[in-house]
This record gives structure tokens, C-alpha cells and sequence, in this order.
């Protein structure tokens, strides 16, 4: 009874929590709510025109949302870059943060949930797709697999970050019989994620740009260092902007895993462009098109290169210990890898997997108005969930906010924005 | 012989229809009109919304689903569109073998397919597609143009591929489904419940042939250009966001008529028939002329075969 009195009001300050703050965190979540209803007002014309209003077409039947969905699926599975060394290692200064890294995971797990939403040409048959409710094609179809284990996988950290900060916030130790377990599982439980998305491309011999065994390990590999360089800058900020001490130790660390995972990409990548340009068989057209252009159409070539370049760049600022203890070069190769990892698992994985189609046809796709619009909305909504979640965590982890302050009014303890 | 354009999609066009609809003046249950505003068009009735998957309906549930989309049919377009739901007859697998050296892409096909299957209009989609090959090059996708348009076919040096749906004895696009609202029928024929497609196409991604279309916006069908004899896995008209694709003409092929690129094909390069009759002219084609299965290396394993007759 006192425990569901006690959720009841973890419930009702954390909302107060939320709903209170300075001018910077105002205006903040004011902008990303503009930028939302914005979203939603393309995504409304979406509605009400179809997907005539992307330019996504036969030939190219996924683009953008698809794209960006794949990447954001990275950035969840990355939650464990943390939580394994955390862990296996018990190494402390990690430890601290990996709550960060779960709340992270939920935001980016949102906007993946709302790019396949908008790409469905049925939303209102949403309900087809969920178990026992409707008809899921289990075990065959990788996309009913990919719903499952996504969904576990926002449960399970939801459920991990909840506790955690109830019992911070109750000023408890947390059980950690059952803290342990969970997120020993949620490292599986992300590689999953990142698996079963891979394997969705992965199973169609139809493409034969997907249809590459190591498709699963470049995106984990790739995954690996796009996550962790967001957290990388994340923590930086909160250090500057909340009391939350953050060692240098515990940055300088990541740094240096993500420094391996980089060349293990790099090499992969390197793998593949090998067997396709090497052996100069039919199936390097799509090779072709994303990296030399093809006909004529070349749209994608400067990106594809970008992605490499600074790809290379920041796997050399990263394996460097001076250039990776140095914030200036630090900042620039999270930028940099980021920026690379996003091409590359976004529109430099999609577009060409479908281009040339199935049938040889180049039709050269760019993502339209609407499409970028509804993107800029979901991309905000997530930015929103992670903002609200880091705006209550921050005092309940710190101890400022518990509680017995609570019910001294929930002054809360710290004001400002963290953008 | 004289050439018909092949539509080529314009990306941008905005959605020609879509206002008519203040048909459904009220909703009962929320998750409808929820559902209702996903829709973007506000016409979904409480019984579409919650209607099943259309092989988990009994009899008289797909006698009232069909009771239903007939009567939306006509006040949609004003006609009486009969809407059937004849099985897979016993003892039948459909076969389907096209003449490479006889076909002049003259696309008759093509445009009797958009008119016996109620395709939208414009923009139009067209579940064949004509592919001209150059001569030199032989059957070579890198070398194919869909958009050829010369004032007289066949060209000098080309030949043609017409490609359709190969109803393959293993579909990927079955596979892939998330949904189960795409299947392969017992004659073979792989048709979609329009009603269960939640529009994600993966189906799309994982068809090797291109053989997959989706309704990007409100499917444009005149009133004038309905074919109002239609089955539910067929031809019956569709709606927005969902995918559609050739089922061999199942409202005339399941009544033991051709299907319509058949009748149409002026050069008699489309042989249709049972593969489980001996005495039929597809099983002739297979015995007496040498016969390929298009990308046989993805195992798909058609039922649709291409052949040099002469």
C-alpha cells in the first residue's frame, strides 16, 4: 500500500518535476515542440495524400523514414557499449552512467517505433501487427521477429530505468538481485535488436547489397560507434550543466573501447567493398551506384565518400591517446563518426540496396519536403522524451530530489536547460 | 505495329481525390475514429476496422464482408460490382509460359491487365512491365529499358521481356510478410487480402521481379472504367495505402477463362494453362520446347517459364 502511495507520488513529482524550469529549459522543450507539431502537420498531409507525398516509389519502396529507423536502431543497441564493461568488469566510473545510456536507448527506441509508423501505408491496421491481437507471421517474417524483440527491448529498459530511479528517488539501495539480472539480459537483448534488423535486409536474396553474411556485424560494429560518440558529448554537458560528477576516466575509457570498434568497422567495411569490387560480379552495380555513380546518377556518391573519409578521420583521432584525451579532437571525432555512421547505416544502406531495382531500373530518389518535415517531428520527439527523462533523473541520481524533499514542496534542485 | 506508352510515376503528384468521402456520418467505437484520423480520410467504418485476416473468416463472415464492400462499391461509384470469392478448384496449379522470340512489346498486355484489374489510372500501375533487351547483350537486367518508346516495335536489334508476377512455389514476398496478409492459394496463385495490408512493403523489398506495386496515393479509378466482375483476392477495386499485384486473372482464370495479357497478346507469345493437365498447352510448351525460370538462382521456383518458340 505505502509502496503504491509512495509510485503514486514518484509519479505526480516527477511530472511536477518535468513541467517546472528555468527560461533555457522553456524554451527548449517550446522548440521541440514546435518542431513536433510541425512534423505532425506534414505528417497529416501524409495522411490525408498518402505516401504520393514522399517520393518514395516502387522502385525505391523505402527511403528516409526506413533509413533513419535503421540508424536509431543502432544508437539503442549502442546502450550496452556502456553496460558491458559496467558489468562484466564492475569497472566503477562506467557503472553511474549506464542509467544515461538506458534512457537513451528508450528515446532512440521512440523514434524508431514513430519512422515505422509513418512509413506504414495502414496505420489505423496497426493492430494487425501485434501478437494475439492480430496475425503476426512468426517465426518467418524478420520484420514480426524485429517487432518483438524491439519492443522487449524498450520494456525492459523502461522497466530498468523506472526502478532505478524510484529507488533513488525513495532513497533505497536498489535490489540488486534483480537489477543485475535485467541488465545482463538487456545486453543480449541489444545485440538482438541490432541483429534482427540487420537479418531483416540481410534475408533478401532479392538485393544483393543486403544480402552479405556480414551485414549483422558491420551494423554492430557500426552501432558501436555511433552511440557511445552521442553519450560521449552528452556527458560533457551534463557535467558542465548539473552537478553530476562525471569522471574524465570514465569518457577517456569509452573513448578508447570506441577506438576498436571504429577499426573493426573500418575493416569490415573494407571486407565488403573488397569481395564486391574485387570479384566485379553483376551484384556490384549497387556498389557502383553508391560509390562511383552509375548512368549518370550519382547523388549519393559524395556522401558515400564523406561517410569514409570521415569515418577514417575520427577512427585515427580515437586510436591516438593524445588526440583522444584532448577535448577539442575528442568533440570533433564524436562529430565526425556520427556523421559517418549515419550515412552509412541511413540512406547509404537503403538507397542503394533498392537501386538499381529489381528489375535494372535507376529511379533516383531524394527524401521530399514532407518527408524531411515528419523526420525533423519524430527526431524532436525523441529529443523531448531523453530531454523530460534527463530533467527528472538528473536531481533523483544526484539525490537532490527525493522523497522527503519532495514532500517539502519539490523544489527542484536544478533548473537549467541541457541542450 | 504501333507502340502504347508505359506510365513512368511522377514523384510529387498531389492526391486527385480524397474530399468525396463524407460518406460514414458517424463511428461507433473510439479506436475507430481513432483509427479514423490514421487513416487520413475519414471513411472507415467500425466493420472494416475490425474486420480479420480473410482466412481466419468463416463463411458467413465473408459473405457479410463481401455483402459490405459491394454496397461501398456502388455508392462509391454507382455500380452494381460484383464481388466474388470463388475457391482454388481441385486438381488445378496454374502455369503461366511466355514466348521470347514471338513477343514484339507491343504492351497490349499491359494495358488490358490495367483495364481487366482496376488499377488506378493515373497514376497508373501496371503489374507488367515490358522490359527491351538488346539482342547482343541477351537476357541482362544492366541493359533493359522499361521506357522505350519508338514510333514502331519491335526495334532494330532489341527484343522483349515482358516480367509479371512469377507466383513462385516459393514466394519471398509470403515469407516476408509481418502480417500473413499475402499468401499462395492451393492453384498456386499468390494473392493479398487488401483489407489485413498494413502497407509496410517489405513484400516490395523482397520480390526479385519488381512485381509488387503499392498504391501510393488514393487509387484513381473512373466510374466509367470500373470492371464490376471482380473477386476479393482479385481484382476488386483498392484502396490507398496498400500493395497490390497480378493474381493470373483470378475472377476469369478460376471460371476457366484466360486471363485477360493472354486474350489480348496479338502474337499468341502467352501460353496459360493447368499444370496438372496432360493434355494442356502449357504442359506442351514444357515438353516440347526448352524452357528457363527467370533469376533461377534465387530458388524461387515460378511457375512461370520463358521459352524461345522458334
Amino acid at each position: 500500500m505505502t509502496t503504491l502511495r509512495n509510485f503514486s507520488r514518484f509519479i505526480t513529482d516527477t511530472l511536477r518535476m518535468v513541467t517546472t524550469g528555468g527560461p533555457v529549459y522553456y524554451l527548449w522543450v517550446g522548440f521541440l515542440l514546435l518542431l513536433i507539431a510541425f512534423g505532425a502537420n506534414a505528417y497529416i498531409g501524409q495522411l490525408h495524400n498518402g505516401l504520393l507525398v514522399t517520393n518514395m516509389r516502387d522502385q525505391v519502396s523505402w527511403g528516409f523514414y526506413i533509413g533513419n529507423f535503421t540508424f536509431l536502431v543502432g544508437v539503442a543497441a549502442a546502450a550496452i557499449m556502456l553496460v558491458i564493461p559496467a558489468y562484466i568488469y564492475d569497472w566503477e566510473p562506467i557503472k553511474e552512467i549506464t542509467i544515461l545510456g538506458e534512457m537513451l536507448a528508450i528515446s532512440a527506441l521512440v523514434m524508431c517505433l514513430g519512422f515505422v509508423m509513418v512509413d506504414i501505408g495502414r496505420p489505423d491496421r496497426f493492430w494487425h501487427i501485434m501478437p494475439l491481437v492480430g496475425r503476426l507471421n512468426w517465426p518467418q517474417s524478420m520484420l514480426a521477429w524485429d517487432v518483438l524483440v524491439l519492443n522487449a527491448y524498450l520494456v525492459l529498459n523502461y522497466f530498468v530505468v523506472t526502478y532505478l530511479l524510484y529507488c533513488a528517488y525513495t532513497e533505497r539501495h536498489y535490489v540488486k538481485k534483480l537489477v543485475t539480472p535485467l541488465v545482463l539480459l538487456s545486453i543480449p537483448m541489444a545485440v538482438s535488436i541490432h541483429t534482427c534488423t540487420a537479418y531483416l535486409y540481410n534475408g533478401l536474396a532479392s538485393r544483393p547489397f543486403w544480402n552479405s553474411a556480414i551485414l549483422a556485424p558491420r551494423f554492430l560494429a557500426s552501432a558501436f560507434c555511433s552511440g557511445p560518440a552521442i553519450l560521449l558529448i552528452l556527458l560533457q554537458i551534463l557535467r558542465k550543466t548539473t552537478k553530476l560528477s562525471i569522471k574524465d576516466e570514465a569518457i577517456f575509457k569509452i573513448a578508447e573501447l570506441m577506438a576498436y570498434t571504429m577499426g573493426f568497422n573500418l575493416f569490415l567495411t573494407a571486407a565488403e567493398s573488397f569481395k564486391e569490387l574485387y570479384s566485379g560480379t553483376e551484384h556490384m552495380v549497387y556498389f557502383q551506384y553508391l560509390l562511383f555513380g552509375l548512368k549518370g546518377h550519382n547523388t549519393l556518391v559524395p556522401y558515400a565518400w564523406a561517410s569514409i573519409i570521415f569515418g577514417a578521420i575520427a577512427f585515427i583521432l580515437f586510436l591516438v591517446p593524445k588526440t583522444r584525451t584532448n577535448w577539442v579532437t575528442l568533440n570533433i571525432g564524436c562529430v565526425l563518426i556520427y556523421a559517418s555512421v549515419y550515412i552509412e547505416k541511413g540512406m547509404g544502406l537503403i538507397i542503394p540496396g533498392l537501386t538499381p531495382d529489381a528489375l535494372g531500373e535507376i529511379y533516383v530518389y531524394t527524401p521530399s519536403v514532407t518527408e524531411i518535415s515528419v523526420a525533423a517531428g519524430i527526431f524532436a520527439l525523441g529529443f523531448l522524451v531523453f530531454t523530460l527523462m534527463l530533467k527528472a533523473a538528473v536531481p533523483m541520481m544526484l539525490g537532490e530530489f527525493t522523497i522527503s524533499r519532495g514532500k517539502k514542496g519539490a523544489q527542484p534542485a536544478k533548473s537549467e536547460g541541457h541542450a | 505495329m504501333m507502340d502504347q506508352d508505359a506510365c513512368r510515376p511522377t514523384p510529387g503528384a498531389p492526391c486527385p481525390s480524397g474530399e468525396n468521402n463524407g460518406r460514414r456520418e458517424f463511428l461507433g467505437a473510439a479506436v475507430a475514429a481513432v483509427a479514423t484520423a490514421l487513416t487520413g480520410c475519414g471513411k472507415l467504418s467500425k466493420e472494416e476496422f475490425l474486420q480479420h485476416n480473410f482466412r481466419e473468416l468463416s463463411k458467413e463472415e465473408v459473405l457479410t464482408v463481401i455483402e459490405r464492400l459491394e454496397k461501398e462499391y456502388k455508392e462509391k461509384f454507382g455500380k452494381d460490382v460484383k464481388v466474388a470469392n470463388t475457391p482454388a478448384l481441385p486438381g488445378v496449379m496454374f502455369g503461366y509460359a511466355l514466348d521470347l522470340s514471338r513477343c514484339i512489346g507491343c504492351r497490349r498486355c499491359v494495358h488490358a491487365c490495367v483495364k481487366e484489374n482496376n488499377q488506378s489510372r493515373d497514376p497508373e500501375i501496371q503489374w507488367i512491365r515490358v522490359l527491351e533487351m538488346e539482342k547482343e547483350e541477351g537476357v541482362d537486367l544492366q541493359h533493359a529499358e522499361q521506357y522505350y518508346n519508338p514510333a514502331e516495335v519491335p526495334r532494330e536489334g532489341h527484343f522483349y521481356m515482358p516480367v509479371q508476377c512469377q507466383q513462385c512455389k516459393k514466394p519471398p514476398c509470403v515469407k516476408v510478410c509481418p502480417v500473413g496478409a499475402t499468401w499462395k492459394e492451393k492453384d498456386g496463385i499468390v494473392v493479398v487480402d487488401y483489407n489485413w495490408c498494413i502497407g509496410c512493403r517489405y513484400c516490395m523489398a523482397a520480390c526479385p521481379y519488381g512485381a509488387r506495386h503499392f498504391n501510393w496515393g488514393e487509387p484513381n479509378l473512373p466510374s466509367k472504367d470500373v470492371n464490376t466482375d471482380t473477386h476479393y483476392l482479385g481484382n476488386r477495386p483498392r484502396a490507398k495505402g496498400v500493395v497490390e499485384k497480378c493474381t493470373f486473372c483470378v475472377q476469369r482464370t478460376r471460371k476457366g477463362l484466360y486471363t485477360a495479357c493472354v486474350e489480348v497478346c496479338p502474337t499468341g507469345s502467352r501460353k496459360f494453362g493447368n499444370l496438372l493437365d496432360k493434355e494442356s498447352e502449357i504442359r506442351y510448351v514444357l515438353e516440347n520446347k526448352r524452357v528457363f525460370k527467370f533469376k533461377e538462382d534465387l530458388n524461387t521456383q515460378p511457375n512461370f517459364f520463358y521459352f524461345y518458340g522458334v
